[in-house]
């Protein structure tokens, strides 16, 4: 845990850096024929005390007719999954299957249904839906069985709000130019997120662009969190504190009512 | 008015939690217990996850039993060196139980104990409590809190180590109240609960306390296991939510206010009787979960990567 949020900044980094450079491969890539630009409103998105969820807008250009998938992959870590079985009488957690680098939010937009788009094989090579996105693990398990805690980890986070496919749809105004609204809910996870559009002709991906997006906490709430996870000892103390300072207001306030 | 929790990384609408604070306080304001066993389960049902819950709950309980024990510091109802006594079990009850928490936290297996140690110590007091009272209600008007015998001993008494008790007029091993101290502390831990539902029976029935000692002394005892508990709990499991226990705190505490001018028109064993209704029902919810099919079988966790 810790670990991970040290290694975020130098992730970061390189995150920009490797955005830059896919930015900048197709810019020199379409410098002649310009195939795919997009950005988004928004490059960071804060969460405050008072957040709630938010959008954000991706809108681009397409050099002429095509196909586009957007995809939104959060920052990646290691997700248990585990199955209950009944001992007992009572449901307990038994087998569990530990997926590494899981993308902790993934989402996909389209302007058209997936299946239609390009066959299953080149949806695979790019990640492209929840069906298609690669979940390795070491752990020795049957393939039938892995199967299912697959299945089981997306539809955990699908019901937890953090995988869609159908969140937000690409449209097209007129034939070049599309946009698509990003949905960000409450329970986002924080990090370093990917997000990916596609062209897609004849069901092959012709061009891609990838741009990098920051969720972070800001303000009050971000600094009782790093505090939490930097000094915990030194939180809990005053956790403790303020909770006698607050019993006792409490306490001498009503003794007069 | 959605509010964003930082630890437990979710929003939640401020005035649900605070009228589950007030509702709670209210209800521990009018039988005179934490409530802790009330809100730890309705946080877990609003989706904070358990292991916030009950970090925070113990964050919580320093504040209420802190004004709790005014009251009764005021009216000379502590009996301090029995209270230290017990601490000194409470604070190695504690501290295995965080220990243990976060063993199980490890193994996955933290929401299965923290229900069946619900089950469990609910499931049994409040049926006891609740076979007490109504025995007592059936048997009509008596004089209330009769002491019974001075000297009822059993083999508990014949523990090494004996101590005065001035305050209290006992003549006990300390081994017993440190004992009793220690399962508390050890309930903090894992249940999020102050535990006063628990150490009250069994310092006025294996204690044989006087009653009227009997609250402020389990409250000042708490004030202690529980603080302890939110600093263990915040520097080994980093589980403690200070901005959900503000909202707690406040709606708790206005709660607590109503419930105890309401408390004045029950008679004890009514209330007792209530109280253990009350705790057979959340018992017996609790168990049902336990043994119903759960709609998915599978849940996912961090598996030691951040969330």
């Amino acid at each position: 845990m810790r670990g991970g949020r040290k290694a975020l900044p130098l992730a970061a980094l390189g995150a920009l850096f490797g955005g830059a450079l896919a930015v900048a491969v197709t810019f020199a890539l379409s410098a002649r024929a310009q195939q795919l630009v997009a950005d988004l409103s928004s490059h960071l998105i804060a969460i405050t005390t008072g957040f709630s969820g938010t959008e954000v807008v991706l809108f681009g250009s397409t050099d002429g007719q095509g196909d586009v998938a957007v995809v939104v992959t959060g920052p990646r870590s290691n997700v248990r999954v585990r199955r209950k079985d009944r001992i007992a009488g009572i449901w307990i957690n038994r087998e569990s299957v530990l997926f590494e680098q899981v993308p902790s939010y993934y989402v996909v937009a389209t302007n058209r249904r997936l299946e239609s788009l390009a066959p299953e094989s080149v949806l695979e090579r790019h990640q492209i839906g929840t069906a298609h996105l690669r979940l390795d693990t070491s752990d020795l398990v049957g393939p039938l069985a892995l199967g299912d805690f697959r299945e089981a980890l997306i539809r955990n986070k699908q019901r937890a709000g953090q995988y869609g496919l159908t969140h937000g749809q690409v449209t097209f105004l007129g034939e070049r130019l599309f946009r698509t609204n990003i949905y960000f809910p409450a329970n986002v996870p924080t990090g370093l997120y990917n997000v990916e559009v596609f062209l897609i002709r004849g069901g092959e991906v012709v061009s891609a662009q990838t741009t990098p997006l920051v969720v972070s906490k800001v303000g009050f709430s971000a600094e009782v969190f790093d505090f939490a996870r930097s000094q915990p000892l030194t939180y809990g103390v005053v956790a403790v504190f303020g909770a006698i300072a607050a019993g006792w207001l409490a306490g001498a306030m009503f003794r007069r009512v | 008015m959605l509010i964003y929790l930082p630890i437990a990384e979710m929003s939640v609408d401020a005035l649900v939690v605070l009228a589950m604070g007030g509702v709670v306080g209210f209800l521990s304001g009018l039988f005179g217990v934490g409530g802790g066993f009330l809100m730890t389960p309705l946080l877990i049902f609003l989706g904070v996850p358990p292991a916030v819950s009950v970090g925070t709950q113990a964050n919580q309980l320093v504040a209420a039993s802190v004004s709790g024990v005014l009251a009764h510091w005021r009216r000379g109802n502590v009996d301090v060196k029995m209270g230290v006594v017990m601490l000194i079990g409470g604070l190695v009850g504690t501290t295995v139980g965080v220990w243990i928490f976060g063993l199980l936290q490890r193994l996955g297996q933290i929401d299965v104990a923290i229900s069946l140690s619900y089950v469990f110590f609910l499931g049994v007091i409040g049926s006891l409590m609740l076979a007490e009272s109504s025995r007592a209600l059936i048997r009509g008007r008596r004089p209330t809190a009769s002491r019974g015998k001075l000297h009822h001993h059993i083999w508990l008494h014949g523990l090494p180590l004996k101590m005065r008790f001035h305050r209290s007029k006992l003549y006990i091993s300390a081994l017993l109240p440190a004992g009793i101290g220690a399962v508390g502390g050890m309930l903090v831990a894992i249940m999020g609960i102050g535990g006063g539902f628990l150490l009250v029976p069994a310092m006025i029935y294996l204690l044989n306390m006087p009653t009227a000692l009997v609250a402020g002394t389990s409250l000042f005892q708490i004030i202690f296991t529980t603080a302890v508990a939110t600093v263990l709990q915040a520097a080994t499991n980093q589980t403690v939510d200070v901005m959900l226990a503000l909202l707690l705190l406040v709606g708790g505490v206005i709660g607590a206010q109503f419930g105890t001018k309401a408390g004045g028109y029950l008679r004890g064993e009514q209330a007792r009787a209530l109280l253990g209704l009350l705790v057979v029902i959340v018992a017996a919810r609790l168990a049902w979960d336990l043994v119903a099919t759960p709609p998915d079988l599978f849940s996912i966790s961090g598996g030691g990567g951040g969330g």
